[in-house]
C-alpha cells in the first residue's frame, strides 16, 4: 500500500513572514518547564545565577585540580559528559578539551612514557556513548536471517539497504568502463595524478545535477560553488573550522545526530549550545528558543558564530518549511551569523510533505546568500557511504577559497569519481533509483511505524530521513536518562536489538528512541517487533 | 533629508580560514600557476613552461595499466558484483582488512623483508597530507612546536600548522656536510624552541629526504632515536619515498633501527607513508600512519573519519598490492627506470656546468645555482627563479621555499614528465648556462 506523494506543483514564491519581536518575550512564559525561571525578572535571574555559580565552580576545580594525564573527566562505564550530558539550556557543552590542556602544563616532562596531546587524551581514555558501543556489539554479532539468527538486529545506523540492489545492477554492468575509460581507452593516467583537491569538475557537474534532481529540480546547483570531501562528516568539520573560532559557538537544535559532538567540536575546540525542541512541538524547531539560546549565550560571553540544521531532521524526521527558513535567514541576518543546512537525506523524503532547500530561499534573498551553507553527500540518497563522498556547497567566496584548501586533508579518490561521473550522468538511471528509493522507504517506514503502535508505542509523523523517532516514556523505569539507558540496555542485551536511547541525541525528554528502519528487510519487521515485545513489561 | 542606507554588516569567517599559514602565496606555488597559464606540451606548446615543480611519478604507469588490464576484478566486483553490497556500504574506520594486509606486506617488501609490519597498526588516511596532520593533532596541542630538519617539503608549513596551531622549528642543516643532520643542530633546535618557550613534543623527518633526494644514514637515524629518548619526544618519520630509493640496500628505515634495539622506546615512533609517490598514485587519496603506540593507534582511527580512504579504492589496491609478483616486479623495474632518470638529469646538468647534491632516492634532484647568484640572499636566489621561470620557462622550486639557510640551491623534478620533455628540458637549461658565461666573458 502506498500512500500519495506529495509533489511539488508550484513554482516556489517568496512568502517572508517577519517574525516580531514583541512575540518573542510572551512565548517565553508559555513554554512549559521553563515556567519556574521564565518570565521577565525570572529570565535573568534564572540565567545568571546558575550561570555564577557555575563560573565559580570552574574556577574552584581549575585551582584546586593537580591529578595527573591518566585521570579523566571521562570513566570507561560509558559516563562520557560530552556526549551523553542531560541536556539544559542553562549549561553548555563543557568543552573537554580547553579544559584538559591545563593540564597539560602541570605534567612533568621527561618523565614517565611519552604524552600524546590533551586535545586527544580525553579521547583515549574516556569510554563509548551507547551510540558508538551499539554499532560495537552488531559488528561482533550481526543478525543474519540463515547464519545468525540469533544476532543482533541494527536500527542504530543510518545506512539505505533499501535500494542497494539497484546501484549493484549498475556497476556489475558498467563499473569497469567508468572507472578506467568513461567510453575512452582504459587508462590510468587520467585517474593517477594529483587533480584538483576539491574534487573534479566534471564531478562537480555530475553532483550538482543529482543534488537538483534529488530535489525534485525546485533549485539549480553551481557547480562552482561545490567544494568535494571524503563523505560528510569533513564537509561540516570543514565549515567549523572556517565560520568559527576555538572557544566560539553553534546554536544546534536537539535532537540531534550523535555524530556532531564529534564532527563540530573535537579537533577544532568549537562548542555546541543545545537548544531544545519539544514533543509538545512535535520537535519542531522554534526561533523563539533559537533566540532565547543566543541571548543566554551573549550574557555568559559565549560567541555564537551560526545555527546547525537538519534538514530533513535526524531523528526526528521534520522537514523545515518553507516559513520557518525564512525566519531563520531573518534571525541569522539580525545576529549577522552564518546557517549550516545538513541536507544529506533531501533525497530520503517519505512523500507527506514538500522538501525546501536552504539553497531555494537564497535564491531570492540576494543580500544573505554569504551567510548560508549547505552540507551534502552521497552516503544517504545513493546507499554509498563507503565511496567517501561529501558536499559543501556555499554561495560565499571565502568559504568557498578556504574550503577548497582544506579539503586537501579530506579529498574524494579520484577512481571513485570517475565512477560516480558515469553513474549520476545516467539520467535514468538516477530516476528510477530515486523513485524506487522513495517507494520502498515509505513502505518500509509504514511498516515499522504499525509495528510499534500495536504494542503501544506511538511516534512522531516523520517526513523524511531513515528513522521512526519513538516515544517509549511509558516502559522506562524512572523519568530519567538513567531509565532510559537501563531500556537501551536492555533491547541490545536481551531483546538483541540496537536503537538509539534519545540521550545520545541529547534530547531533553528521557524515554525517546531512535529507530532506523532503511537496513531492514520487510521479513526482519515482524522479528524486530517480537524481540521489543519481549523486553517491554509497562511501567506503572 | 538625508537617508542614511546602512551597509548590510558582513558575517565574518574564522581565524583558520582567513590565515596565511597555508603558505600558498609562496613561490613554490606561484609557479605552479606559471605553468598553469602556460603549460608546456611536446606537440602543442613547445615553448610553453616545463612543470618541474611537482614531484610526481608519472614513469611507470604502463605497469599500473597493465595489471588493471590483466586483472578485471580489482576495477570491478566480478560478475554479479558480489562483493560490491559490502564495499559500498564499508566506512569503517579500521579500513578493509585485506588492503590493511596488502600494505603491510608491501611495506614489508619495500624494506626488502628486513622488518616486519603488523596490519593491526596501520590506520589509513586519505593522502599523506592527512597523516601528517593527523599526527600533529594527536601529538601535540596548538602552541606547542615540531622539530622538522631544514631543507624540508614546502607543504609541511601547511599541513602540520594550519588547523592545529602548532609550531615548525628548524633544525638547520648545510652544505659543508651535505645537509645531513647532527646532534648538535638537534639540540641547537630544541634550545632554540626553549627560549621562544615553546613545548617541543616531537621531531618529523622525511627519509628518503624531500627536497635533499637521499637517505638519511643509520647512524645519524640512531642519533635522532636517542635524541628523542632523552628528550622523551615523539619522532614521526615521513618515509613516502621509501620505494623509490635508486638501490634497495641504501635505505634503512627507522623500523630496522627499532628492531636493532629489540623495540626499545617503539612507542614514540611513528611511520608515515603513502601510495602517492611510489606508486604514482595521487589522485587515488592513500596515505597510513604506522605507529608503535597504542593509544596513537586508536586515537588516529577515530580521527581518520575525517579523512577515509573510498572503501572502492581499498579494494583496487587490495586486489594490486596482493599480488605478489606484481609488486616484485613493479618496485624493481620503479627503481631501476627513477635511477635511470636520476643519471640523465645529473648528466645533462653537469654538462651545462651545475652541480647538485649525491643523491639516491626520490623524484628529484637537489641542484647547486649559488654561483649564479648576484647576491647570495633569499632575494637572489627569487630573482634566479624569475629569470629560470620567465625566460627559461622552467618551474623549479626555489630553497627558500623549503627554508634552506644557505641561498642558491633548488629542487628539480624529473619524473613527472616523458624522457623526451627531460631531454628538452636539459638543452634550456645548457643554453641559458651558455649564454650566461658569453654575458659574463663580455663584461
Amino acid at each position: 500500500m502506498t500512500q500519495t506523494r506529495y509533489y511539488r506543483t508550484r513554482s516556489p514564491e517568496p512568502e517572508k513572514e517577519k517574525t516580531g519581536g514583541g512575540g518573542g518575550t510572551a512565548m517565553r512564559v508559555i513554554v512549559p518547564l521553563q515556567g519556574v525561571v521564565q518570565g521577565r525578572g525570572g529570565l535573568v535571574l534564572g540565567s545568571i545565577i546558575p550561570c555564577a555559580l557555575f563560573y565559580f565552580l570552574q574556577f574552584y576545580l581549575k585551582r584546586n585540580r593537580d591529578d595527573p594525564d591518566d585521570k579523566n573527566e571521562s570513566n570507561s562505564t560509558g559516563q562520557n559528559p560530552t556526549t551523553r550530558s542531560p541536556s539544559s539550556e542553562h549549561l553548555t557543552e563543557l568543552p573537554g578539551l580547553t579544559r584538559s590542556l591545563s593540564r597539560a602544563l602541570l605534567s612533568p616532562r621527561n618523565s614517565g612514557p611519552v604524552s600524546i596531546s590533551a586535545r586527544v587524551s580525553g579521547i583515549v581514555k574516556g569510554g563509548d556513548s551507547p551510540y558508538y558501543m551499539g554499532l560495537k556489539r552488531v559488528k561482533e554479532d550481526p543478525y543474519d536471517e540463515l547464519d545468525n539468527p540469533n544476532g543482533v538486529i541494527q536500527l542504530g545506523l543510518a545506512e539505505n539497504k533499501l535500494s542497494l540492489d539497484l546501484v549493484k545492477d549498475w556497476l556489475a554492468e558498467n563499473a569497469r568502463e567508468a572507472i578506467l575509460g568513461n567510453g575512452k581507452e582504459l587508462s590510468i593516467s587520467g585517474i593517477a595524478p594529483y587533480q584538483p583537491f576539491d574534487g573534479l569538475m566534471e564531478f562537480k557537474v555530475a553532483v550538482a545535477g543529482f543534488m537538483s534532481q534529488v530535489m525534485e529540480n525546485a533549485v539549480s546547483f553551481n557547480p562552482s560553488q561545490i567544494v568535494l570531501t571524503a563523505g560528510a562528516t569533513p564537509a561540516i568539520e570543514i565549515l567549523s573550522f572556517c565560520l568559527a573560532d576555538t572557544g566560539n559557538a553553534f546554536l544546534v537544535p536537539t535532537p540531534y545526530y550523535p555524530g556532531f559532538d564529534r564532527d563540530v567540536k573535537w579537533r577544532t575546540g568549537v562548542e555546541i549550545i543545545h537548544v531544545p525542541c519539544r514533543s509538545a512541538d512535535n520537535f519542531h524547531l522554534s526561533i523563539a528558543a533559537l533566540d532565547r539560546s543566543f541571548n543566554q549565550a551573549k550574557k555568559r560571553g559565549l560567541k555564537v558564530r551560526g545555527v546547525i540544521i537538519s534538514n530533513p531532521s535526524n531523528p526526528a524526521g521534520n522537514l523545515l518549511n518553507r516559513e520557518t527558513l525564512y525566519s531563520l535567514l531573518d534571525f541569522a541576518r539580525e545576529k549577522n551569523i552564518h546557517i549550516i543546512s545538513n541536507e544529506i537525506l533531501a533525497g530520503s523524503t517519505l512523500g507527506n510533505e514538500e522538501f525546501v532547500s536552504m539553497a531555494e530561499i537564497v535564491d531570492q534573498e540576494d543580500t544573505d546568500r554569504k551567510r548560508v551553507h549547505i552540507v551534502y553527500g552521497l552516503s544517504k540518497d545513493l546507499s554509498l557511504p563507503g565511496f567517501r563522498v561529501g558536499v559543501i556547497y556555499t554561495f560565499n567566496e571565502d568559504v568557498l577559497a578556504a574550503a577548497r584548501k582544506l579539503s586537501r586533508f579530506s579529498a574524494t579518490s579520484a577512481p571513485t569519481q570517475c565512477l560516480l561521473i558515469s553513474m549520476l550522468s545516467d539520467t535514468k538511471f538516477v530516476r528510477t533509483f530515486i523513485t524506487t528509493n522513495w517507494e520502498r522507504l515509505q513502505r518500509m517506514y509504514v511498516q515499522l511505524v504499525a509495528g510499534l503502535e500495536k504494542m503501544g508505542i506511538k511516534s512522531i509523523k516523520s517526513s523524511g530521513g531513515f528513522y521512526c523517532w519513538a516515544d517509549m516514556s511509558g516502559f522506562i523505569s524512572s523519568y530519567s536518562e538513567k531509565g532510559e539507558v537501563e531500556l537501551w540496555d536492555k533491547l541490545l542485551n536481551i531483546g538483541k536489538v540496537n536503537v538509539t536511547p534519545g540521550s545520545c541525541c541529547h534530547c531533553i525528554e528521557p524515554g525517546w528512541f531512535r529507530f532506523c528502519f532503511a537496513t531492514l528487510t520487510e521479513k526482519d519487521i515482524p522479528i524486530v517487533m517480537e524481540r521489543i515485545q519481549k523486553v517491554l513489561k509497562p511501567v506503572n | 533629508m538625508v537617508i542614511e542606507i546602512e551597509k548590510p554588516s558582513s558575517v565574518r569567517l574564522s581565524k583558520v580560514a582567513i590565515s596565511k599559514t597555508h603558505g600558498e602565496d609562496s613561490p613554490y606555488f606561484a609557479g605552479w600557476k606559471a605553468y598553469d597559464e602556460n603549460p608546456y606540451d611536446e606537440v602543442h606548446n613547445q615553448s610553453g613552461v616545463i612543470q618541474m615543480g611537482l614531484a610526481e611519478n608519472q614513469v611507470s604507469f604502463d605497469l599500473l595499466e597493465k595489471y588493471l588490464e590483466e586483472h578485471h576484478e580489482a576495477s570491478s566486483w566480478g560478475k554479479g558484483a558480489p562483493g560490491f553490497r559490502e564495499n559500498a556500504l564499508f566506512q569503517d574506520y579500521h579500513g578493509l582488512k585485506s588492503f590493511r594486509q596488502a600494505m603491510a606486506n608491501f611495506m614489508e617488501q619495500i624494506r626488502g623483508g628486513k622488518v616486519k609490519f603488523d596490519p593491526d597498526r596501520i590506520v589509513l588516511t586519505a593522502g599523506a597530507t592527512a597523516a601528517n596532520e593527523l599526527l600533529t593533532f594527536i601529538l601535540a596541542d596548538p602552541g606547542d612546536a615540531l622539530l622538522v630538519p631544514t631543507p624540508y617539503y614546502p607543504g609541511f608549513d601547511r599541513d602540520l600548522r594550519w588547523r592545529t596551531g602548532v609550531k615548525i622549528v628548524p633544525i638547520h642543516c648545510n652544505s659543508s656536510n651535505n645537509f645531513q643532520i647532527t646532534p648538535q643542530a638537534l639540540e641547537a633546535a630544541y634550545q632554540s624552541a626553549e627560549s621562544m618557550d615553546l613545548k617541543v613534543r616531537g621531531i618529523l623527518i622525511t627519509n628518503p629526504s624531500n627536497p635533499l633526494g637521499s637517505t638519511i644514514q643509520s647512524s645519524i637515524l640512531n642519533d635522532i632515536l636517542d635524541f628523542v629518548v632523552h628528550k622523551n619526544i615523539h619522532l614521526v618519520s615521513d618515509e613516502i619515498y621509501s620505494g623509490s630509493t635508486f638501490s634497495p640496500s641504501e635505505f634503512v628505515s627507522i623500523a630496522e633501527i627499532l628492531r636493532n634495539r629489540n623495540y626499545k622506546d617503539a612507542e614514540r615512533v611513528h611511520i608515515v607513508y603513502s601510495l602517492s609517490k611510489d606508486l604514482g598514485l595521487p589522485g587515488f587519496r592513500v596515505g597510513t600512519i604506522y605507529s608503535y603506540n597504542d593509544d596513537v593507534v586508536t586515537t588516529a582511527r577515530r580521527m581518520s573519519s575525517f579523512t577515509l580512504i573510498s572503501s572502492q579504492t581499498q579494494h583496487l589496491l587490495a586486489c594490486m598490492l596482493s599480488n605478489h609478483e606484481f609488486t616484485q616486479n613493479y618496485i624493481k623495474t620503479n627503481r631501476e627506470r627513477l635511477n635511470k632518470r636520476y643519471d640523465m638529469i645529473i648528466q645533462g646538468l653537469k654538462k651545462a656546468g651545475i652541480e647538485c647534491l649525491k643523491g639516491n632516492a626520490g623524484l628529484f634532484c637537489w641542484m647547486n645555482l649559488s654561483p649564479l647568484l648576484n647576491e647570495p640572499t633569499r632575494q637572489g636566489e627569487l630573482e634566479l627563479w624569475n629569470i629560470i621561470l620567465n625566460q627559461v620557462k622552467l618551474n623549479i622550486s626555489p630553497g627558500s621555499s623549503c627554508h634552506c639557510s644557505e641561498p642558491g640551491w633548488f629542487r628539480v623534478c624529473f619524473a613527472n614528465m616523458s624522457e623526451q620533455t627531460l631531454r628538452v628540458a636539459l638543452q634550456r637549461i645548457h643554453k641559458f648556462m651558455e649564454q650566461r658565461k658569453v654575458c659574463s666573458v663580455n663584461r
